[in-house]
């Protein structure tokens, strides 16, 4: 049975319709990613999705619970972390685990256990009484994560969660995640970074209120059927300028000495009309390839071709 | 001759190292990315640069002038765009870049051009009489940098300006800032994301206030010693576990459903399937991948100095 299940939910705010009919599963134990630009309905179909906002139409299943029927009970099994942080920063580690514990009724027998599992899972044994404002921030970042988890919810919902740490920690903060979603545990991923997306198993992208795509990373990228082509030439911007004029070149823009040209169709006779346009603008071609689209091509791309994002 | 030559550059705040000894040049022209995580000295660096806060130790020079000594004479041929831009909240678009441009004397004839080129790149022209509280993230930051770009500094120092910017946006500031770069403009910009360094010309990498790399993102990228694989499997689980117990892999990191292992150079797809199937994994395939930056990155915090 699917963890979340979601009928042609739709929510409008007046004249404006923030959601527009999504419909979309989510499997138990799946790491699901929201993309899309400000404005696309991702908070809001998540805030329908965590029973605090009522749906205008279509109905929702979180975990077995009907999200505008048991909203209450609902949110007692749903854990919370965002990049700013829900610790109190002047409580030592322990304080802040004793207040979550608090807040979701985790009490006698039961806290000593999540609480040795947090300590441990955080790496925070030796630092119980360190003063939270003080700790590394992979430190903290682990020890929210683990006072969102306390209460061991069945859906987890992240909001940028890994933003600004590096590299080494966000690739253990993911592996963390990974080990929860194998234990059972569902995720829901909002963000705006490709770097974050990579790590799940599916996304929807959002724009305009409504879904406009959906799959794996590596599905995503398959489907585009634009083709990124990237050429180094002795001249970008004057390269940029030839391309942007030519036909069938969507867009042309530099990446750092390379440029990327955005092509209708992929295929061999795009390199070849990609290299006929720069040498007839008498630049010089030292290398063209075909490169593989980042989630950001793909999303860009498919925003793109859906009318564009929401401006202003 | 280099547009800013750091030499030594340090800062401390109260025996904390934030800044250590920092040496690298930008060429006028360059599109320079100083890339690393919060706390990695980042934005400590580029207020040295701008003239705002003194070094403790060493020196930038910056066409020509010394920001340790002459920092008041630097600041008229740069631009700083901090991660707290003042934009006047109640002002219109309009009227924020006429503020600036009055504050930097840009003279009245070449306003008119010059606005007409920065709503052009920003397309911020059809929202002109909009007040600034009124537009979205991306929108404010494309008109602090308009509002940084009036006066045509030479040296443009931005901090973290994609922060928290929807990728779209996002795309359009680089396309701007790229366009400056062509232009002839010197810029040097921070980010905590290594899939925007790869954008830039040259990118020093930041760690704990020191300098793990420098060079064009594509040099770094080939740095890496060894390869680069996607595994595939109906566990992915199952196999980064295995992978990170099988001799030769560095380290192995589930992305989705694809475990990306870093191995030694002797290691080919072929021979990695194989030490996964009699290690008792089922495999669906293993092909070779191209490192990104952040792979680098990894493998520079884990060398050995």
């Amino acid at each position: 049975m699917s963890a979340i299940a979601v009928h042609e939910l739709t929510r409008t705010f007046d004249d404006f319709v923030a959601v527009d009919s999504a419909t979309f599963d989510v499997a138990r134990g799946e790491i699901f990613g929201f993309l899309g630009p400000n404005g696309a309905g991702k908070t809001t179909t998540i805030r329908m999705l965590c029973g605090l906002l009522r749906p205008t139409s279509g109905h929702a299943q979180v975990a077995g619970f009907h999200v505008a029927r048991d909203a209450a009970a609902l949110r007692a099994r749903i854990g919370y972390m965002s990049q700013s942080f829900s610790l109190y920063p002047d409580l030592t580690a322990d304080e802040n685990i004793q207040l979550f514990a608090g807040l979701y009724d985790v009490t006698g027998a039961r806290f000593a256990q999540r609480r040795e599992w947090v300590l441990g899972m955080a790496g925070l044994r030796g630092f119980e009484r360190h003063v939270t404002g003080t700790l590394p921030l992979g430190f903290k970042q682990r020890l929210a994560l683990g006072c969102a988890v306390l209460h061991e919810p069945l859906i987890l919902f992240l909001d940028e969660p890994t933003s600004g740490v590096d590299p080494v920690a966000r690739r253990g903060f993911w592996d963390l995640i990974h080990d929860l979603a194998q234990a059972g545990t569902t995720v829901l991923v909002s963000t705006h970074y490709m770097e974050e997306a990579e790590y799940c198993n599916r996304l929807i992208l959002m724009n305009r209120g409504r879904i406009i795509a959906a799959g794996a990373p590596q599905t995503l990228r398959s489907a585009m059927t634009e083709a990124i082509i990237e050429v180094i030439t002795d001249d970008a911007p004057r390269a940029v300028e030839a391309l942007t004029r030519a036909g069938g070149v969507i867009e042309a823009s530099m990446y750092g000495r390379a440029v990327h040209v955005v092509v209708a169709d992929a295929g061999a006779q795009a390199v070849t009309m990609v290299r006929e346009t720069l040498v007839a603008a008498g630049r010089s071609v030292e290398s063209i390839t075909q490169v593989t689209p980042s989630l950001e091509h793909v999303f860009v791309s498919t925003v793109r071709s859906e009318g564009g994002a929401v401006a202003g | 001759m280099s547009a800013v030559s750091v030499q030594g550059l340090s800062r401390s705040f109260a025996g904390t190292v934030a800044v250590d000894s920092l040496t690298f040049d930008v060429e006028r022209g360059q599109l320079f990315g100083i890339v690393g995580p919060d706390g990695a000295g980042k934005t400590t660096t580029l207020r040295m640069l701008a003239g705002v806060l003194p070094p403790t130790a060493g020196d930038a020079v910056l066409l020509g002038v010394s920001v340790a000594r002459e920092p008041e004479r630097v600041k008229p041929h740069i631009a700083y765009m901090s991660q707290r831009f003042g934009l006047y909240q109640d002002l219109t678009v309009r009227e924020n870049i006429l503020f600036y441009a009055d504050l930097y004397d840009v003279p009245r004839g070449e306003l008119p051009a010059r606005m007409e080129r920065l709503y052009r790149f920003s397309r911020l022209g059809d929202f002109e009489d909009r007040l600034a509280g009124r537009l979205s993230g991306g929108m404010k930051q494309k008109l602090s940098l308009s509002c940084a770009l009036i006066h045509q500094p030479a040296v443009l120092l931005l901090d973290e300006p994609t922060f928290g910017v929807d990728p779209i946006s996002r795309r359009d500031l680089w396309l701007i800032l790229h366009q400056m770069v062509a232009d002839g403009m010197t810029v040097i910009v921070t980010t905590s994301y290594m899939d925007e360094a790869e954008r830039c010309d040259v990118v020093a990498m930041l760690h704990e206030g020191r300098l793990l790399g420098l060079d064009s993102p594509r040099v770094i990228q080939d740095h890496i010693e060894g390869s680069l694989f996607a595994v595939r499997g109906p566990d992915p689980r199952a196999l980064r576990d295995l992978l990170r117990h099988t001799s030769g892999v560095r380290h192995a990191t589930l992305f989705g459903d694809v475990v990306h292992a870093v191995t030694g150079t002797d290691i080919t797809a072929v021979s990695l399937e194989r030490m996964l199937i009699d290690g008792g994994a089922s495999v669906d395939d293993v092909t070779s991948a191209r490192p990104s930056l952040e792979d680098a990155f990894i493998e520079f915090v884990h060398a050995p100095s």
